[in-house]
């Protein structure tokens, strides 16, 4: 999650105090990590520094958080760009769990038996999030689901992998 | 007092509601099943995964009473069924089991709610209380205005709550679901099984799962792998791999 742009992004909605900032970025973005208001600030000031946004007058009142903070065009047109811009499809080839695989064939352990228990728990990790997703807001579902396809993905690969551990060995073992 | 005692630690043990040990089943010289155990507590949730071919279906037959194992036994609350002749299996297929298959396979000319009445006018239930039972289980699923419907005007989704209607209809002990989910879509299949799972914990229904989905076997209380015939791990949520 870019911070910067994900702060420009709200206030292109509307400008807004900090400390609204973090309220709406943790209600949608920091679900389990809520942004720290030291980082507000100094992803604000540097947002400021690079003119994509500048700050209102002081607003008269108490509290220490009386500026409000507005997008600016060069701020917009970074927005832009960065939604138009797709993730990096990132193949993921040399993970953890080939790894494992493959050290497990290499040292004579059975392979089978650590992706029995890697399956294991991708699916009670599947179970924690399937309750997630009945029992939260959409956005819990929404983030719920996107984290069980991954986890799905992996046990797929999983299900290949074994069926493939016969080659794999022959292959390593040479 | 050591009477009492052991008393409550055979309460506290889970009891075995179905349970297959040692069961072989070949289809002409095809071994399909090699020695499988499996066993399900009352009220538990399992789904039963493993590659194409690895015996799972088969597993769900032979625990249902549907095939008769070649060799190896068959439990259930109980009692050894797999040496019942066929008429008492069928009585215990009808009275105390409920499925549900991929497809649904309602009878297509018969109404929604002749469906779901089906097994219990089957069980000699009058008309009235099956119908009865038949339109509140509808509703519970939330297929209200579709009791008149043929199985031909139902979604894929609408289909598998009929099904899903007319296995817990009877009030069975068990629900076997083989790939319930497998011709819907991701969202359709979660509204399935969520329906599902909430009316079986409901009634306190075990649920043996057959499924190649790890989304839906995650639904599950466990999961058995079965490889090659013969069940290779049966993982208890929350025990250590």
């Amino acid at each position: 999650m870019s911070v910067p742009v994900t702060l420009l992004g709200l206030l292109e909605r509307q400008p807004s105090h900090g400390y609204e900032l973090k309220r709406e970025y943790d209600a949608y973005f920091g679900r389990g990590k809520p942004l720290p208001f030291g980082q507000v600030y100094a992803t604000l000031s540097r947002l400021v520094r690079d003119n994509k946004v500048e700050p209102g007058e002081v607003e008269p009142g108490d509290g220490p958080d009386r500026k409000r903070y507005a997008i600016t065009d060069s701020g917009k047109a970074e927005v832009e760009a960065w939604l138009d811009e797709p993730v990096d499809a990132e193949p993921y080839l040399q993970t953890v769990l080939f790894a494992k695989v493959v050290l497990s064939i290499m040292l004579g352990r059975p392979p089978s038996r650590y992706l029995d228990a890697q399956r294991a728990a991708h699916l009670q990790r599947m179970r924690e999030l399937g309750e997630l997703r009945r029992k939260g807001s959409v956005v819990d579902a929404l983030l719920a689901d996107h984290a069980m396809f991954h986890l799905e993905a992996d046990i797929r690969w999983m299900d290949v992998t074994e069926a493939r551990l016969g080659s794999l060995t022959d292959l390593v073992n040479q | 007092m050591r009477a009492a005692a052991d008393l409550r630690r055979a309460e506290a043990v889970p009891t075995n509601l179905i349970e297959a040990r040692d069961v072989v089943r070949s289809f002409g010289e095809t071994p399909a099943l090699r020695g499988a155990n499996l066993a399900v507590a009352a009220g538990e949730i399992i789904a039963i995964m493993g590659p194409s071919g690895s015996g799972k279906s088969t597993l769900l037959h032979c625990l249902a009473g549907i095939y008769r194992p070649d060799s190896g036994e068959i439990w259930f609350d109980g009692e050894r069924v797999d040496n019942w002749n066929e008429d008492r299996r069928t009585k215990l297929r009808r009275t105390a089991f409920g499925f549900v298959f991929q497809f649904g396979q309602l009878v297509p000319e018969l109404s929604t709610a002749d469906n779901v009445a089906l097994p219990l006018l089957l069980n000699r239930v009058s008309r009235k209380e099956a119908y009865a039972r038949a339109l509140s289980w509808l509703a519970r699923l939330g297929l209200e205005g579709l009791e008149g419907r043929r199985s031909g005007e139902l979604s894929g989704g609408q289909a598998q709550r009929v099904a899903i209607a007319r296995a817990l209809v009877t009030g069975p002990k068990v629900v076997f679901a083989d790939e319930p989910t497998g011709s819907l879509d991701s969202l359709t299949g979660e509204q399935v099984m969520d329906l599902l799972v909430d009316s079986a914990r409901a009634e306190g229904t075990t649920v043996v799962l057959v499924t190649h989905d790890a989304r839906v076997a995650a639904y599950a209380d466990r999961e058995a792998m079965v490889r090659d015939g013969i069940v290779t791990t049966h993982q208890r949520v929350g025990a250590q791999a």
